[in-house]
């Protein structure tokens, strides 16, 4: 029970990852690998400044300026200098993973009793208070910490969504579904890129920065991965919603999140080495992607089958 | 309201493939003309279209539009004043988004913008009236993604789209080309009853001599990126589809001559 919730902590906590990398992948179809170093980034900045005893939101909020950085880095050498997308992403990754480092001083820090944003919501109740359903004694701390992340996933979202549906938000969802129409339209394409690679980072960032301070720890390794991990999400979620709205593709990449994390809670439960994890991931993002092309060429060849 | 003056542009200049698109073209166009644009394939008709929207900046020449000279301006800059309906019916439109979005997207075409909500009750209740007035039966299907519509109700969308906010100049590019003949009748008709009441600046390609003999109120040729014939007033209302054909069949025979010319001077010299 104790998992599960953690579980769900931690694919809320993702979700923000998975939501940018639903507005980098999906929504401006750029396949944007900047995310792996701006979710060590975000922790970095945001583990630093609470070691320094900074103000928690405050160091949360400057984690999601720090990634917003990143992403316009990225941006800039793709739409300015005219570099290959996939290319400029790995450029500002390996750039940030020296960046990390410098900001953090070592590869690992750990927080002890720095206040957190975590911390300040266990703090509302003792650690003894238990709240009992059934045969489980859940510890009201740790639902206090759900609550939490969940109220701050819901007002991300929210505004988020809100986002797409104003002017400038809609410009840019027209962006990654028709350039040219766009441009056509008075939109400078480069800037509207720039500005959602700067969106979509700033949402890894504020990710790691919360995971950080739920796990009690940044590494500078903690990106490995998280693009694919992000896109699992994305992924999960377009099938459980099925349908192309952008309402309920936000709700979707959430909910893809939150299961996929308990997926693989569960894997590693019934004896998945730990090691083999992000080979899984992969495999599972590969076939995700295949199958349903795979699935489309069965019918048609029954189809035709059928019809000789 | 348009003045193109010696207009060039060679693509993969100083390769093999080198392409002469635009070998000089000057055009001056008045407020509210209805200007057809006739020629072979590969004459550059696109490209002309392509060089005033600003797809790429020319290589020589100016170009003034509404006394301003944009000849440097990057192509989202001179969208201000330019509406556009492509050849392709999928160029004009953004298929994921629904009708009423990218209607919304169109009636900032140009402007600047910002955090206003896309669709307010107001817009949407316009845009309902606008779908409707084209006779579609499109208006109850405001919330579908464009994507699921049909090539032809797509470019008359794509149409209403580019006359939403007034433009100064309007760019048809073969825009019924790609459609079965009574969805490109239909979308004549919508052209038709647009460029009328609006009274717009058009320009129009097409390589349909009915539509070229019967619209519009000059008609230009162009071979090999220059233009070549200009009828204007009653020389234009007087052309029929089989003059056209003629003046067709003239290049046709000069292409021929000159192609002969060229393979006796092959002989002679080399
Ligand atoms: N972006 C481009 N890059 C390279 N070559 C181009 C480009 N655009 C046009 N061309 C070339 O320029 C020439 C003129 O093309 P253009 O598209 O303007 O012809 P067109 O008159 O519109 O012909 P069509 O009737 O077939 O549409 C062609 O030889 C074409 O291959
Ligand atoms: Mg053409």
């Amino acid at each position: 029970m104790m998992q599960l919730i953690g579980s769900v902590s931690v694919g809320l906590i993702l979700s923000l990852l998975a939501l940018g990398v639903l507005i980098s992948f999906r929504i401006l179809a750029f396949r944007d690998l900047t995310v792996e170093g701006s979710i060590a980034l975000g922790g970095a900045v945001a583990g630093t400044l609470l070691v320094s005893g900074w103000n928690p939101w405050l160091a949360t909020f400057l984690a999601f300026l720090a990634g917003a950085c990143a992403g316009t880095v990225t941006g800039i050498l793709t739409t300015r200098l005219q570099i290959n997308g996939l290319l400029a992403g790995i450029l500002v990754m390996t750039a940030l993973y020296s960046v990390n480092l410098r900001v953090m001083n070592r590869s690992n820090l750990p927080l002890f009793k720095e206040q957190t944003v975590v911390s300040m919501a266990q703090k509302a109740v003792s650690p003894d208070l238990k709240w009992t359903i059934g045969r489980w004694d859940i510890p009201v701390q740790e639902v206090l910490v759900v609550i939490l992340v969940l109220a701050i996933i819901g007002l991300v979202s929210g505004i988020m969504y809100a986002f797409f549906k104003t002017n400038l938000g809609l410009a840019m969802r027209a962006t990654g579904d028709n350039e040219q129409m766009i441009r056509a339209l008075g939109v400078e394409v480069g800037w509207m890129l720039t500005f959602g690679l700067a969106l979509s980072n700033g949402l890894v960032a504020l990710s790691g920065a919360l995971l950080v301070q739920y796990q009690g720890y940044a590494d500078v390794q903690m990106g490995l991965g998280m693009v694919v991990w992000g896109l699992a999400s994305v992924i999960i979620g377009e099938s459980l919603v099925n349908s192309r709205q952008i309402g309920m593709l936000v709700v979707g990449t959430i909910m893809g999140s939150i299961l996929f994390r308990l997926l693989v809670a569960i894997a590693l439960r019934w004896g998945l080495n730990p090691n083999d994890l992000k080979l899984v991931t992969a495999v599972f993002v590969l076939i995700a992607l295949v199958a349903p092309n795979a699935i489309d060429v069965a019918r048609r060849k029954l189809s035709s089958l059928g019809k000789a | 309201m348009l003045d193109i003056e010696n207009i060039k542009k060679t693509f993969h200049a100083g390769t093999p493939n080198e392409v002469r698109a635009l070998q000089g073209v000057d055009l001056k166009i008045d407020d509210g003309s209805f200007v057809i644009v006739i020629g072979t394939n590969g004459s550059g008709k696109s490209t002309l279209l392509n060089a005033v929207a600003g797809s790429f900046i020319v290589d020589s020449g100016r170009i003034r539009l509404k006394g301003e000279d944009v000849t440097n301006w990057p192509e989202h800059r001179r969208a201000k004043y330019i509406g556009r309906v492509f050849q392709n019916p999928f160029t004009g439109t953004a298929p994921s988004l629904t009708i009423a979005e990218n209607l919304a997207l169109a009636a900032h075409r140009g402007r600047a913008r910002g955090l206003g909500w896309a669709l307010s009750p107001s817009t949407k209740t316009e845009m309902y009236e606008r779908v409707r007035s084209m006779g579609l039966g499109l208006e109850d299907r405001l919330g579908n993604a464009i994507g699921s519509l049909s090539g032809g109700q797509r470019q008359s969308l794509t149409l209403l789209m580019a006359g939403l906010i007034k433009p100064d100049l309007l760019l048809l590019d073969e825009h019924t080309a790609a459609l079965d003949p009574k969805s490109a009748d239909q979308v004549i008709r919508l052209t038709e009853e647009v460029i009328r009441r609006d009274k717009l600046t058009t320009m129009m390609v097409t390589h349909s001599m009915q539509q070229a003999a019967n619209l519009g109120d000059r008609l230009i040729m162009m071979v090999r990126g220059r233009i070549i014939h200009d009828f204007q007033g009653a020389e234009k209302r007087r052309l029929s589809p089989e003059d056209l054909l003629d003046r067709f069949e003239q290049v046709r025979r000069s292409d021929l001559l000159d192609e002969t010319a060229a393979s006796m001077l092959e002989r002679q010299y080399v």
